[in-house]
């Protein structure tokens, strides 16, 4: 497949036409891709979008004839940078969403203005900048050799980038580790320690966890314990958090719950009485 | 396509990730804003290295991709510090040499 983007560049009127078609569809889907990024919130839908962005270029570099980078591209950027952003994501909390409140008074509108030149400003330069077209011998050269090129672009021209390369990348492994180390204050609590903690807490047993004694088997309905009484304690603090947020109220329909036990209670016994009667 | 459409896209990509420098306070999207600007950049390279029809911009693109890597490594390793030190990541929040 990539030989045959390769060569569409300069093949024959069709090609270029499902070039042209691809281009105007990858180039739409990317800068919208991008563009929501930019106004998305929470972060976890920002990297979603930039992976697209990603995909995207990867398959415009397999178009150009760089089949190599293209695989680097999706290896690399897609498979290994963006899921570390997102393992770090995960560490600080998913939950983690943008503050919309501006620090600098008409910040974001300068900020927008100040890009639209920006673009604005390059492409003009670019327009006026003498880009020629594809050079011809780069479809033949590109699609069979651009590996064998490239090893042999880096392992001559530029060797020494490439040794300063493997530096830098064994530098800031050494780097994220020692920022990414956290001394221990204290020391480890031994078994005992813990053991007596557990006891000093009054709360030896595990917490209830929910749908032993509830009437519901959803998590974010808080445990009934054995005397009837219903305890929070069954609930994780982030899913009681998200029902704040999705505006719901689980107390609320224990106690409907509860509610239409005593009736179902009430009418059990009325039942009986009746059944009696008729016996 | 010519290579002049790839390089128009690039710039519009480059100014979007520069807005989304701008713009947003969480500390992680500046960084993802900061990869499609590099993003934009290999395309660039990549863009001309298709108009001249040589190898040199590609593999100035993998450089580009290599010096990202460890870039990232880093700087999220920074953010993860900050976030122990200061429960946020915003950058709002990283504020003690401003007093």
């Amino acid at each position: 497949m990539i030989h045959v983007l390769a060569a569409a560049g300069g093949g024959t009127n069709l090609d270029a036409y499902y070039d042209r078609a691809a281009f105007w569809v990858l180039a739409v889907l990317a800068v919208g891709a991008a563009v929501t990024m930019i106004f998305m919130r929470r972060a976890v839908h920002c990297a979603l979008m930039l992976a697209v962005v990603m995909l995207c270029l990867a398959i415009m570099y397999a178009m150009q004839g760089a089949p190599f980078l293209a695989f680097v591209q999706v290896i690399v950027y897609t498979g290994a940078v963006l899921m570390l952003f997102l393992f770090v994501l995960m560490l600080i909390g998913v939950s983690s969403s943008d503050s919309l409140v501006e620090t600098i008074r008409g910040q974001r509108v300068w900020a927008g203005i100040g890009g639209i030149a920006f673009a604005v400003l390059l492409i003009v330069g670019i327009g006026h900048a003498a880009i020629g077209t594809a050079h011809s011998t780069s479809a033949a050269e590109y699609s069979s050799g651009n590996l064998t090129g490239i090893a042999r672009l880096i392992f001559t021209t530029y060797v020494f980038p490439f040794e300063a390369t493997s530096a830098l990348l064994i530098t800031a492994a050494i780097g994220a580790m020692v920022l990414a180390h956290r001394e221990r204050t204290s020391p480890k609590p031994t078994q005992r320690q813990l053991v007596r903690r557990r006891v000093a807490s009054r709360q030896v047993a595990p917490e209830p966890p929910p749908g032993v004694y509830a009437l519901h088997d959803s998590v974010d309905m808080p445990a009934r314990l054995p005397d009837g009484s219903t305890t929070d304690r069954s609930v994780s603090r982030a899913i009681s958090q998200r029902d704040v947020d999705l505006g719901r109220d689980p107390q609320e329909r224990v106690a409907a719950d509860l509610e239409a036990e005593k009736q179902i209670e009430a009418e059990r016994q009325i039942e009986a009485a009746t059944q009696g009667r008729d016996d | 396509m010519s290579p002049a459409g790839y390089v128009f896209l690039a710039v519009t990509l480059f100014a979007i990730g520069g807005v989304g420098v701008l713009v947003r306070r969480n500390a992680i999207v500046i960084f993802m804003c900061i990869e499609l600007m590099l993003n934009a950049c290999n395309l660039a390279f990549v863009s001309f290295a298709r108009m001249w029809g040589n190898l040199d911009g590609q593999v100035v693109a993998f450089f580009v991709m290599v010096v990202a890597a460890a870039e990232v490594v880093v700087g999220l390793a920074i953010l993860m510090a900050i976030y122990r030190a200061r429960k946020s990541a915003s950058v709002d929040d990283a504020n003690l040499l401003k007093y």
